[in-house]
């Protein structure tokens, strides 16, 4: 967990009364000696850390010594300087290994003996790859450059001693100890440890979209207890002594301590650290000290470069290029052998040259020579290609409107550049499911308190009708803000799903009413209404009546009489909405208030007193702590006597109290007036829409005093999770109105009393392992320390129990939380989130005790997470439970369409969820992964030899099944697999941790390749690793993961193609994406289109260019049987090198770029299609063999069709190898022609211009080059044999033989075999449509009753509980 | 509208281009356009072919081997090295009348011409007439580079030194009459050649610029003095050495000696009987090879060549039969899907 949780720490210490000036102004003498000689040993000792002094602080010497080797804040991100680049550049390029290889045949043309062509020749190739890739280096070098430059030059307000202030300095010249001094809006320059903020409660926000692309402001706390607060800043005499870890890359976690001159010691968290690269928000002023500078900040070692993935199809690639050096050396021998052979029978003759060299010598010598000649057939050239035909590929991607989301305004994001075609051969689809299959956008659907259910059917009415309008809107295209959009809905999915009828009660005639109703407001709505959507939650009437009886004025206590809740409840109810409004890290903010400050508190006396009465009355926890007396008095005298009390224990407040009772006064009257104001604004405002008619209409809790709804809808939460914000505004809904935020305090509005000042103890924050957070607060009523839990029911249910006490108050709680199981089941059933809230109070000494050790915990650098999570463990034990609510999560649109074409592509689509089995089985049965008459297999169990049994007894069960389903296939004439039905295993957690054991594992393979998909349920983030690269691994299958969240990183990045979808849990799954797109539709076209055409595209290149090397390079061998095998070559030697640079190469790019072997309409509609490229049918080794082979014929054609022409003529040897050229070009060029599924008029262009480069470049160099290029002078041969008939009679002759079997080939293929495939992809179709259509009416008929999950009733009980449906 | 285009900045352009929409040609999905395209090829092959082979019919060729390996051969006792300017004589007779213009070659088999070697081994700018190249010739050239006193060959390298020497003359016997048929030596080399690539260095006397120089070891005579006959065929420039420099593509192979285009062998030999006197100075014993002397007319596609007619009708031939196999593929296929 990335999260950057703010944690809170209070560590009080008696020096703090000291207020403003504090203990640094105290005079420097034995302090200072004695810090001295007890801490200068250990900080240059433990290697392990950073020890900070201010820079221009007393402690200069210390300073100097300690900070010396501390990078200062220049980056530098260039790899290159001037003088370095052309040296550190051909170092790096030479890295390479096709560098290496032209740079081997480069140097080896030097050597004499073996010298094939001018030396200058086969540099070239060398030369213009290292140039291209040079220029290409240079030029991201200067960009760099210019970034740094800008960055480094930025200027920022640094405290000098000598002047006693703050000068303008640029970015660049921080170091590691200055002060730095921001505003507003300014980018943090380094990694600032928090001193001061301008903001009293001493916090300020930063946003951290630079880093991790998260808006939401996150609040930053200044390092506690220190005396800058609120006093001027004496700087130059700061003498604290700062140590903390060594750089790492770890943004969420930072420790350290502050030491003091006394010898005091504060515990430094990452909530105190200011990040490099992020903004200050919502704060005047802040200073900082500066840790981290430079590359050593966060944000830097953060930065890494872009991700290098190595495609399965490339590693195809190198056995087959593996190949090609065989054959290279198999002609190179065959040549020195026959070189040899052919010495060895001569006498001395006038044409030879060199008589005395030895035939074997000579041979050998001929060796290189032809390595030399026939280098192009190790296709170097090709990996240079395949990168650039990658970028095109990712270009066309990147610009694919199917994959743009317009109400984010946000493309896909291929962040990896080199995997495109190992999209089209996934065969294992890994999910998660919040966020990926569903929307993310929490909406409170439904509670239940003290075991009382309260459905909410009018928020479930209100949902429907915002589908309708989402959908009414989608067509009249509004734009939307990225904050409140990005909900498109999907309502005909979920109304799909059968067992969440409840959830859907509209048919579509009621939503088509709806909308009538509706358009009317539709237009007005637009702007503001997505919000609302998750803002807005219509109450219960039941609940809102319960809640009325607290704000009456008079309580009927005892009364028992129906529809009257008892106090008890009203407990239960109140603590509930307090909880939800308190329990999270919701940060508040409003539009109109730039900061985020706690508006003064304000209690309406007149029902306070009789609340108090009640909770002391009929609590059933002893709330006797707090006597009547104290809280009895006016508003603000009843908050300082909290504060007051406060004070008695071994803590303080910093905030002194009388800042707050003394604004609160005026401040109450300002908002007395305010509150008016805003509710007639409001009356007249946006919200006189539908919503307060149909308020109106149905339940009585508009007549609520208007100064009870004031300023509401102004205010904006900031949530870390969008779970967190939907339960706020769920309490919102309720009048329980979370307002503002500090370090120390809420401000909450309680209905019918008023807005509190809740005090805020701790924060326990979310943490994945413990599944649930908690706040400890003092209870604004009852005075009493308090601890709220919110978490997983399978937690929470653990750690509550029933309360000690009377039989009468055990049997209330047992019914409770019987009820609140049975409600949880059933939220879970209807595809509800979870979550239980519950409360404990503490004994003050029981707090006490567990301070101490939090205290200690917080302030300890070593493993303080594990001591965190220990203290509160020990907090969150004996809970009472309250209730639980259900939060709607919907599917994203197109989800199960999605899924459906996935399938039938031959993908197995896995879910990998945190959630619960019932939740996650109902959205499988949403989005189609689970179908009606599918078999489920469920498998949870409590220790490995139940694991182990129930793994063979489902693999029976599978058997079984299959075995039953043949012969009852046979019955109607099918086999099996035309069938719909499949099985589908359902895991949860520890049944995956199991079976994920090396023993068994084997097993869980076994079983769940014979199933049509997987739900792994309650699933770490760590097991959804394992489980990809379990499957991965054993299977050898190309698996692809998808998730949003943090917990989705791990398994994105152990899967092959990773894909982030950026939707509304930060970032942390884009930045480790190899992918990132917004929507899971998105997946369809990327998979079934792109992938497969970027595969089959990238696969067909390969052959193409190995085809294209293989045969032209065997002209050259061929011609070596008539000429001694003496490595002469009937071209110019620079067309020779120019036919694979120049005139050859960019056919193969856009051969690789734009091609489309299917249309994308039809792979988007016949899936089955994608198995082709799946099972790479394209580049299969037969393939190779099958490409090379026809090199060979051609080559054959094209060297004796001339030969035999020419044979015996006066033929001279460049007039030769003239038409050889010119039709081993045309050959090539037509062959892509053929090979081409499409050609437009780019193809045409490029094949134009090809052939003409050739023949202008030949010609012209015949006319031009008079004695350039010996020893192949190509003076007067090329205008020569172009004017000849002969030379146009060969070309014709030689291209068409060449390419008569490619061309015979290729039409009774395309005649045959692709008309086939569609065919029957189509029949296939049809029949299983029709097929599921038989299904689903026989389904209907004989087992109606089935269709809800059997298992879901007690499914942890039973070890084995495999339930079959259908 | 003008406002939300310009907040969906990151929406891709909707071309055809960048959707992968444009239109495109599917090639070859369809047999209606493979059969009708081989019958069409099927068809201009076969024409081609027809006339190819009619027309290498009409070319006529007279070949005479003149190696003397065989005892009975006029030549043979040319075959002795040690004897100096032999001559032999080969007589043959015309039965028809040889039209004209008749192409006079000579012709050598297993002379490995195209070898790298030997191909590498000459100056292209000394035959370019720079003087600089006279004194110190290019390592190109080597080992025929500098003579053993180290004085500079030119024309140095391999090709020049290796230069075909047997000269010919062609007599038809009339009534027992040596009647000389004259020879045209003139442009019978590359027009780009001789006015363009070689030139003689540019002094008055041609003599003088090779002072200082040898001539090539096997040559008998100086460079400037290779055509006693025709001062101005002399140097780089003379036609024999032009045709010698252009090396042959393949180990068998001739090259143009002589047209036969004057006075009354201008319309071809007559039919009779013909003595060719042969200075046989040339060896070939020593690689196996032979040495030839061929009469031959050319026509449109050159010489007399039977493989590309017959070539271009086979392949003619099997494109019109590959049309009927597709035509009963797709018959079978194809068009029971199709209702």
């Amino acid at each position: 967990m990335e999260r950057l949780h703010w944690v809170q720490h209070r560590c009080r210490q008696l020096l703090a009364g000291d207020s403003e000036r504090g203990w640094y102004s105290a005079p420097n003498g034995l302090p200072n000696k004695n810090f001295l000689d007890r801490h200068s040993s250990p900080q240059r000792v433990s290697g392990k850390r950073r020890t900070v002094f201010a820079r221009h602080g007393p402690h200069q010497q210390e300073y100097e010594a300690a900070s010396k080797k501390y990078k200062g804040n220049a980056i530098r991100t260039t790899k290159y300087s001037l003088l370095t680049f052309l040296p550190m550049n051909l170092f790096q390029q030479f890295h390479r290994a096709a560098n290496l290889y032209f740079l081997f045949l480069a140097l080896l043309n030097w050597v004499p003996v073996v010298e094939a062509f001018q030396k200058e020749i086969t540099m070239i190739p060398l030369v213009v790859v290292l140039t291209v890739i040079a220029i290409k280096d240079a030029l991201e070098d200067y960009r760099r450059y210019l970034f740094d430059k800008k960055v480094n030059n930025n200027v920022v307000r640094v405290f000098c001693s000598k002047q006693k202030t703050y000068v303008q300095k640029c970015w660049k010249d921080v170091q590691v100890g200055d002060f730095v001094r921001l505003s507003s809006n300014e980018i943090i320059p380094a990694d600032l440890l928090l001193l001061y903020s301008s903001d009293p409660r001493g916090v300020c926000y930063i946003e951290t979209s630079n880093l991790d692309g998260e808006t939401n402001l996150k609040q930053r706390q200044v390092v506690s207890d220190l005396p800058f607060q609120g006093a001027e800043l004496t700087l130059e005499n700061f003498r604290s002594r700062i140590e903390c870890e060594n750089p790492n890359n770890d943004l969420s976690r930072f420790r350290g301590y502050m030491e003091h001159p006394n010898g005091v010691r504060v515990g430094l968290h990452n909530s105190n650290l200011l990040l490099r690269s992020c903004t200050i928000r919502n704060t005047e002023t802040v200073v900082g000290i500066v840790v981290y500078a430079g590359h050593e900040t966060k944000a830097m070692m953060n930065n890494s470069g872009p991700r290098y993935k190595r495609s399965q199809l490339e590693k195809r690639l190198n056995t087959d290029v593996l190949w090609c050096v065989v054959l290279l050396i198999v002609m190179c021998l065959t040549a020195a052998v026959g070189h040899g052979l052919w010495m060895k029978n001569l006498k001395d003759p006038i044409f030879q040259v060199d008589g005395e060299t030895s035939p074997a010598l000579a041979g050998f010598y001929v060796f290189w020579t032809m390595i030399i000649v026939l280098q192009v057939l190790i296709p170097i050239s090709l990996y240079v290609s395949i990168e650039i035909v990658k970028l095109g590929q990712i270009y066309f991607i990147h610009n694919d409107l199917a994959l743009y989301n317009e109400q984010l305004d946000s493309r896909i994001q291929c962040r990896a550049l080199n995997i495109t075609e190992d999209l089209g051969q996934i065969q294992y689809l890994f999910s998660d499911k919040t966020g990926t299959l569903t929307e993310n956008k929490m909406v409170f659907r439904r509670c239940s308190i003290f075991g009382v259910e309260y459905p909410h059917e009018e928020n479930a009415r209100r949902l429907e009708v915002y589908e309708a309008e989402k959908t009414e809107a989608g067509g009249r295209s509004v734009t939307l803000k990225s904050g409140c959009s990005g909900k498109s809905l999907s309502c005909r999915s979920l109304s799909c799903n059968r067992s969440s009828v409840s959830l859907h009660t509209l048919t579509d005639e009621a939503e088509e009413e709806e909308e009538d109703q509706l358009t009317n407001h539709i237009q007005r709505k637009t702007s503001a209404f997505c919000s609302r959507v998750a803002r807005e939650v219509v109450p219960d009437p039941m609940l809102v009546r319960k809640l009325n009886w607290l704000r009456s004025p008079v309580l009927t206590l005892s009364d028992g009489s129906s529809g009257t809740p008892s106090s008890l409840e009203l407990t239960y109810i109140t603590d509930f909405f307090l909880a939800l409004a308190m329990c999270n890290s919701v940060v508040v903010s409003s539009p109109s208030q730039p900061r985020h400050q706690v508006p003064e508190a304000r209690t309406p006396l007149k029902s306070l007193e009789e609340i108090k009465l009640m909770f002391q009355r009929f609590s059933f926890s002893p709330f006797s702590t707090l006597s009547p007396p104290q809280i009895r008095g006016s508003p603000h005298s009843f908050t300082s006597r909290l504060f007051a009390r406060g004070k008695t224990g071994s803590f303080t407040f910093p905030t002194p109290p009388d800042n707050t009772t003394g604004r609160s006064e005026p401040g109450l009257e300002d908002q007395l007036e305010t509150s008016k104001l805003d509710s007639l604004s409001r009356a007249e405002g946006k919200d006189a829409g539908g919503m307060e008619e149909r308020e109106d209409g149905t339940t009585e809790n508009t007549k609520m005093s208007p100064d009870e709804r004031d300023y509401d809808d102004e205010l904006l939460y900031e949530a870390e999770s969008p779970d967190e914000a939907a339960l706020v505004h769920a309490a919102q809904a309720y009048r329980c109105t979370l307002r503002g935020r500090s370090a120390e305090s809420l401000l909450v509005d309680l209905p019918g009393i008023g807005s509190l000042v809740v005090q805020l103890l701790h924060i326990l924050p979310f943490d994945s392992n413990r599944k649930r957070m908690s706040v400890v607060i003092r209870h604004p009523l009852s005075g009493q320390v308090v601890v709220y839990t919110k978490g997983a029911d399978s937690v929470i249910m653990d750690l509550t129990e029933t309360p000690k006490g009377a039989d009468h108050a055990q049997e209330i709680y047992g019914h409770i939380r019987e009820q609140t199981q049975k409600h949880l089941d059933s939220y879970a059933r209807d595809g509800l989130r979870t979550l239980c809230i519950a409360k404990k109070v503490l004994e003050e000494e029981e707090y006490e005790v567990w301070l101490k050790r939090q205290l200690l915990a917080e302030s300890s650098i070593e493993n303080r997470e594990e001591l965190l999570l220990e203290s509160a463990q020990r907090l969150e034990t004996h809970l009472t439970l309250l209730g639980t609510t259900g939060i709607l999560d919907r599917l994203q649109e197109e989800v199960p369409e999605t899924i459906e074409a996935l399938q039938r592509a031959g993908i197995k689509v896995w879910v990998l969820t945190g959630d619960k089995k019932e939740t996650a089985i109902n959205i499988a049965y949403a989005c189609k992964l689970l179908r009606p008459n599918d078999q489920l297999l469920t498998a949870s169990c409590g220790s490995k030899e139940a694991c182990a049994a129930l793994l063979q007894q489902l693999r029976l069960e599978v058997q079984h099944g299959e075995d039953s389903l043949t012969t009852g296939a046979g019955n109607h004439g099918k086999s099996s697999s035309d069938c719909g039905t499949g099985f589908v295993l359902v895991t949860d957690g520890c049944t995956l941790d199991w079976a994920l054991q090396e023993d068994l594992k084997n097993d869980f393979v076994v079983l769940s390749c014979k199933c049509k998909a997987v739900i792994c349920c309650r699933s770490t983030p760590l097991q959804k690793s394992q489980v990809v690269q379990l499957i991965r691994d054993q299977l050898g299958v190309m698996a692809l993961a998808v998730g949003d969240g943090a917990n989705d990183v791990s398994m994105i990045q152990v899967a092959d193609v990773g894909i982030g979808i950026s939707g509304q849990e930060g970032m942390q799954a884009v930045m480790s994406s190899d992918f990132a797109v917004s929507r899971f539709k998105h997946l369809r076209k990327l998979l079934l289109v792109h992938g497969r055409w970027c595969y089959s595209r990238l696969a067909n290149m390969i052959l193409y260019f190995i085809y294209k090397n293989v045969m032209y390079v065997n002209l050259l061998f061929w011609y070596q049987f008539f000429c001694g095998f003496s490595g002469s070559v009937m071209t110019n030697s620079w067309v020779l090198i120019f036919f694979n640079l120049l005139f050859t190469s960019v056919p193969p790019l856009i051969y690789g770029v734009l091609d489309r072997d299917t249309p994308a309409d039809t792979l988007m509609e016949l899936p089955e299609l994608y198995q082709d490229t799946q099972s790479s049918k394209v580049y299969i080794p037969s393939m190779f063999w099958f490409t090379v082979l026809d090199a060979f014929y051609q080559s054959l054609v094209c060297f004796f069709v001339p030969y035999f022409a020419y044979a015996g003529s006066d033929v001279g040897d460049l007039s030769f190898g003239s038409p050889i050229n010119a039709s081993a070009l045309l050959i090539i060029l037509l062959h892509q022609v053929i090979e081409s599924h499409t050609l437009t008029w780019i193809h045409v262009l490029v094949l134009v211009f090809s052939s003409s480069f050739y023949f202008g470049f030949v010609l012209l160099f015949s006319v031009i080059c008079v004695t350039c290029s010996p020893p192949t002078n190509p003076l007067g041969v090329e205008t020569l044999q172009m004017s000849q008939p002969l030379f146009y009679i060969v070309c014709a002759l030689t291209t068409v033989t060449a390419l008569l079997p490619r061309l015979l080939f290729r039409a009774l293929h395309n005649t045959l075999h692709s008309s086939a495939a569609l065919k029957s992809a189509q029949m296939d179709k049809e029949d299983s449509e029709r097929y599921r259509r038989r299904m689903q009416c026989w389904n209907l008929k004989h087992s109606p009753a089935n269709r809800v999950p059997v298992c879901v009733d007690n499914p942890d009980l039973e070890p084995n509980s495999a339930s079959v449906m259908s | 509208m003008v406002k939300q285009e310009k907040e969906l900045a990151n929406r891709p352009d909707n071309t055809a281009y960048t959707q992968q929409r444009l239109p495109a040609w599917q090639p070859m999905l369809s047999a209606g356009i493979i059969i009708p395209g081989f019958v069409i090829i099927g068809l201009a092959f076969i024409g081609i072919g027809v006339a190819l082979f009619v027309t290498s019919q009409s070319i006529q060729v007279l070949e005479l081997d003149y190696t003397g390996v065989e005892q009975t051969s006029p030549c043979f006792k040319c075959t002795d090295q040690t004897i100096k300017n032999c001559v032999c004589k080969l007589d043959f007779n015309i039965d028809k009348l040889f039209e004209g213009p008749v192409f006079f070659y000579y012709g050598l088999s297993n002379y490995f011409q195209n070898q790298r070697k030997y191909g590498v081994s000459k100056d292209d700018t000394q035959l370019s007439g720079d003087l600089d190249n006279f004194k110190t010739p290019s390592d190109t050239c080597l080992p025929y580079r500098y003579d053993s006193q180290g004085k500079p060959i030119v024309p140095c390298g391999a090709i020049a030194n290796s230069m075909f020497n047997d000269t010919f003359k062609l007599f038809q016997i009339v009534k027992g009459v040596r009647k000389q048929v004259p020879f045209d030596g003139k442009g019978i080399a590359w027009w780009t050649d001789y006015n363009i690539k070689y030139r003689n260095p540019s002094v008055p006397v041609l003599k003088n610029a090779f002072n200082g120089t040898v001539k090539p070891i096997s040559w008998p005579r100086p460079a400037y003095e290779l055509d006693t006959s025709d001062p101005a065929n002399n140097g780089f420039i003379n036609q024999d050495f032009l045709v010698w420099m252009r090396r042959a593509a393949l180990p068998d192979f001739r090259k143009l000696y002589r047209r036969i285009t004057d006075g009354d062998y201008a319309k071809g030999l007559p039919a009779g009987n013909y003595s060719l006197e042969i200075a046989y100075n040339y060896p070939v014993l020593d690689f196996d090879g032979r040495k030839k002397v061929l009469l031959s007319n050319v026509s449109w596609m050159g010489g007399k060549n039977e493989f590309l007619g017959i070539a271009y009708l086979v392949i003619g031939s099997l494109c019109i039969v590959m049309s009927i196999v597709m035509l009963i593929v797709y018959a079978k296929f194809k068009f029971p899907e199709e209702d």
